[in-house]
C-alpha cells in the first residue's frame, strides 16, 4: 500500500514537471490560433484562425519570414557540409592514430565549445564589413563552423574508436589504399553515427541566435532573428509572434524526434556514451 | 613508406585547422584591437597598450556584470542539476506515466533558447500575460515578472531551467541506466533501505556523468546571451546585464569596438581557465568512479 502510494507520488510529480515543460508551446499554438482582437480578452475560448500563419508566412508586416525560414535552411546546411567534410578525416585521424600534439589539437576544437561567441564576433563584425562578408551566406556559413565543427569533430572521434581497427586492417591486407580502407570500410561502419550527428548539427546551427544578430541584417538574416522582429513595432502582435515561433521550431523538433536515439552522445560530445 | 605514415595524421587534420583558424584570425586580430582606442568615433585609433583592461576592471559596470553574471551561472547549474537528476530518478522508475513522457523530454531542449525567450516573454506579461491569469485566482496577478531586478534575474534564470534541464535529465538518465546492477542487488539482500542505498550507491556512482552535464551547463550559462538579450535586454537598469550582453552593447551598440572586445577576452579567459580546471577534475572523478566499478 505505502509502495503504491509512492509510486501515485511519483508519476503525480513527474506529470508536474512535463506540464511546465510543455505548457508554454501549448499555450502558443492557443496564441497563434487567436484571431487578433480576441488576443487579450478571452484566454482559453476563442475563434481560431490560421490568419495569424497567413501573415507571418504571406511575408505581411514588412518582415519577409519565408525568407529568413530559406535562409536558415540555406547557411544550416551549408555549414554542416562543410563541416563534414573537412571533420570526419580529422575525427578518423585523432581517433586511429595517437601522435603529437593530438590530444590538444582536440581540447583546442572542443574549447570553441566554451569560447564566448562575441569573442570573435566582434572582430569579424569589423572584417566582414571590410571583405564584404557581411550579410551574406557565406560568411554566415564559415562562422556556424564554430558551432558544428567541433560537435561533428568530437561525436565521429568516439564512434570511430568503438571500430576495430582489425577491419581496416584486413581491407589493407587485400589491397585496399588507405584512403579506400577509410572510405569503403570505416565511412559505411559509421553510416548511423554521421546521419545523427549532422541532423544535431543541423539543428545547432538552425538554432543559433548571436551570429545572425550581429553579421546579418537583411539578406542572410535567419528565423531566430527574424522571430524576434515580431515582437517590435508600437503595437505587439502576441499572435504573430507565437505564429512565428512555432513556425521556426518545426524543424529541430521533427529532426530531434528522428534522432533521439542518439542523442546522448551528440548532447554531451561523447563524454557519456549511451 | 618512410615519412607518409607518421605525417599522415597530419594531412587528415588539416583541413579542419584551416578552417579553425580562418576562426583564430578573428580571435587574434580582436586581442590585437584590444591595444588600441578603435571605436565608430576614432577611426584612426592610437595605441594605448593594455588601458582598455585596467578601464574594464577598474568599473562598476564590469564588477556589477561579472556578479550577476555568477548569480545566473551558478543558480541556473544548481536548479537544472536538482531538478533534472530528480527527473531522470522518476523517470528511471519505468511506470507507464514514465515510459510515455520520456519520448517527449527533449521538446524543451530542441527550442532555440531565443525563442524560447520569447516564448517566455509574452507568457509573463504582468497584464496581458497567461501566467499572471492564472495566478488570479491565488491574488498573485500582478507580479512584474521581469520589470523588477530580482524577477528580471529570476525569470531569465527560469527560462534557462525550463531549456536546459531536460539535458540534464538526459545524460543523469543515461549514467543510471549504465550502473551496474551487482551492488545494488547486494545491497537489497543486506536489507539496505531506499534512501541508503540511494546515498550510498546510487548518487556516487551517478556523479560523474551529472558532473558532465553540470560542467556543460555552467560553463554555457558563464556566457548566456540570447535568453537575456530576448528576455530583459540586461534590465531593468543594470540588473540582468552579464557579461556577453555587457561586451554587446559596448561594442555594437555604442560601437566602442576594442573595448567591448576586452570584456569578452576577459570572459573567455575565465571560461577556459575554469574548463581548463574542470575537465581535468571531470577524468580524476571518472577514473576514480570507473575503480570502484
Amino acid at each position: 500500500m505505502r509502495k503504491r502510494l509512492l509510486g501515485w507520488l511519483a508519476d503525480a510529480a513527474l506529470i508536474l514537471y512535463f506540464v511546465f515543460a510543455l505548457f508554454p508551446v501549448a499555450w502558443m499554438v492557443i496564441l497563434s490560433l487567436k484571431p487578433a482582437n480576441q488576443l487579450f480578452s478571452t484566454y482559453f475560448s476563442f475563434s481560431p484562425t490560421l490568419d495569424g500563419y497567413r501573415t507571418v508566412l504571406g511575408d505581411s508586416e514588412g518582415i519577409p519570414f519565408v525568407r529568413f525560414f530559406v535562409n536558415s535552411l540555406v547557411v544550416s546546411v551549408g555549414a554542416v557540409l562543410l563541416s563534414l567534410l573537412v571533420g570526419l578525416p580529422a575525427a578518423y585521424a585523432s581517433a586511429r592514430w595517437r601522435f603529437k600534439g593530438s590530444e590538444n589539437l582536440m581540447f583546442t576544437l572542443l574549447s570553441f565549445r566554451f569560447a564566448p561567441e562575441l569573442t570573435v564576433i566582434i572582430p569579424l563584425f569589423v572584417l566582414y564589413q571590410k571583405l564584404g562578408l557581411f550579410d551574406t551566406y557565406v560568411g554566415m556559413v564559415w562562422v556556424l563552423q564554430l558551432v558544428t565543427l567541433p560537435l561533428i569533430v568530437w561525436i565521429m572521434r568516439s564512434y570511430f574508436a568503438d571500430l576495430t581497427p582489425e577491419l581496416e586492417q584486413a581491407a589493407l591486407l587485400d589491397g585496399y589504399s588507405r584512403k579506400q580502407a577509410f572510405v569503403k570500410v570505416a565511412l559505411p561502419l559509421v553510416k548511423p553515427g554521421v546521419a545523427a550527428v549532422s541532423l544535431l548539427a543541423f539543428i545547432f546551427a538552425w538554432n543559433n541566435f548571436v551570429f545572425p544578430l550581429i553579421l546579418t541584417s537583411s539578406e542572410a538574416q535567419t528565423v531566430t532573428v527574424g522571430a524576434l522582429s515580431f515582437l517590435g513595432g508600437d503595437r505587439p502582435k502576441y499572435n504573430l509572434t507565437a505564429a512565428a515561433a512555432l513556425v521556426s521550431v518545426v524543424p529541430p523538433l521533427l529532426l530531434a524526434l528522428t534522432i533521439q536515439r542518439y542523442l546522448v552522445r551528440g548532447l554531451s560530445f561523447g563524454a557519456v556514451k549511451s | 613508406m618512410g615519412w607518409r605514415p607518421a605525417l599522415r595524421p597530419y594531412l587528415l587534420i588539416v583541413p579542419a585547422l584551416l578552417l579553425t583558424c580562418g576562426i583564430l584570425y578573428p580571435f587574434g586580430l580582436g586581442l590585437y584591437y584590444t591595444l588600441f582606442d578603435f571605436s565608430a568615433s576614432k577611426p584612426q585609433p592610437d595605441l594605448v597598450r593594455l588601458e582598455n583592461y585596467t578601464t574594464v576592471f577598474t568599473q562598476g559596470a564590469f564588477w556589477n556584470s561579472a556578479w550577476v553574471t555568477v548569480l545566473y551561472a551558478v543558480g541556473a547549474a544548481a536548479a537544472e542539476t536538482v531538478l533534472g537528476v530528480s527527473v531522470a530518478l522518476l523517470l528511471h522508475r519505468s511506470s507507464l506515466v514514465g515510459r510515455v513522457l520520456e519520448k517527449i523530454l527533449i521538446l524543451p531542449l530542441m527550442i532555440a533558447p531565443v525563442i524560447a525567450a520569447i516564448i517566455w516573454k509574452l507568457m509573463l506579461q504582468p497584464s496581458v500575460g497567461v501566467v499572471n491569469h492564472l495566478l488570479r485566482p491565488v491574488g498573485l496577478g500582478g507580479v512584474q515578472w521581469t520589470d523588477t531586478p530580482a524577477g528580471a534575474l529570476l525569470s531569465s534564470i527560469a527560462v534557462d531551467v525550463w531549456v536546459y534541464t531536460p539535458f540534464v535529465a538526459i545524460l543523469a538518465l543515461a549514467g543510471l541506466r549504465s550502473l551496474p546492477t551487482s551492488p545494488f542487488e547486494a545491497a537489497a539482500v543486506d536489507g539496505a533501505g531506499r534512501w541508503y542505498t540511494f546515498r550510498r550507491l546510487t548518487l556516487p556512482m551517478l556523479w560523474p556523468y551529472v558532473l558532465v552535464a553540470v560542467i556543460f551547463r555552467f560553463m554555457d550559462s558563464l556566457k548566456v546571451f540570447d535568453i537575456i538579450y530576448a528576455l530583459t535586454e540586461g534590465g531593468p537598469g543594470d540588473s540582468t546585464v552579464v557579461l556577453q550582453i555587457r561586451a554587446y552593447l559596448e561594442a555594437i551598440r555604442f560601437q566602442r569596438y576594442s573595448f567591448g572586445i576586452s570584456y569578452t577576452i576577459v570572459l573567455w579567459a575565465v571560461v577556459y581557465l575554469a574548463a581548463m580546471v574542470l575537465v581535468k577534475h571531470l577524468g580524476k572523478i571518472q577514473r576514480k568512479a570507473a575503480e570502484v566499478k
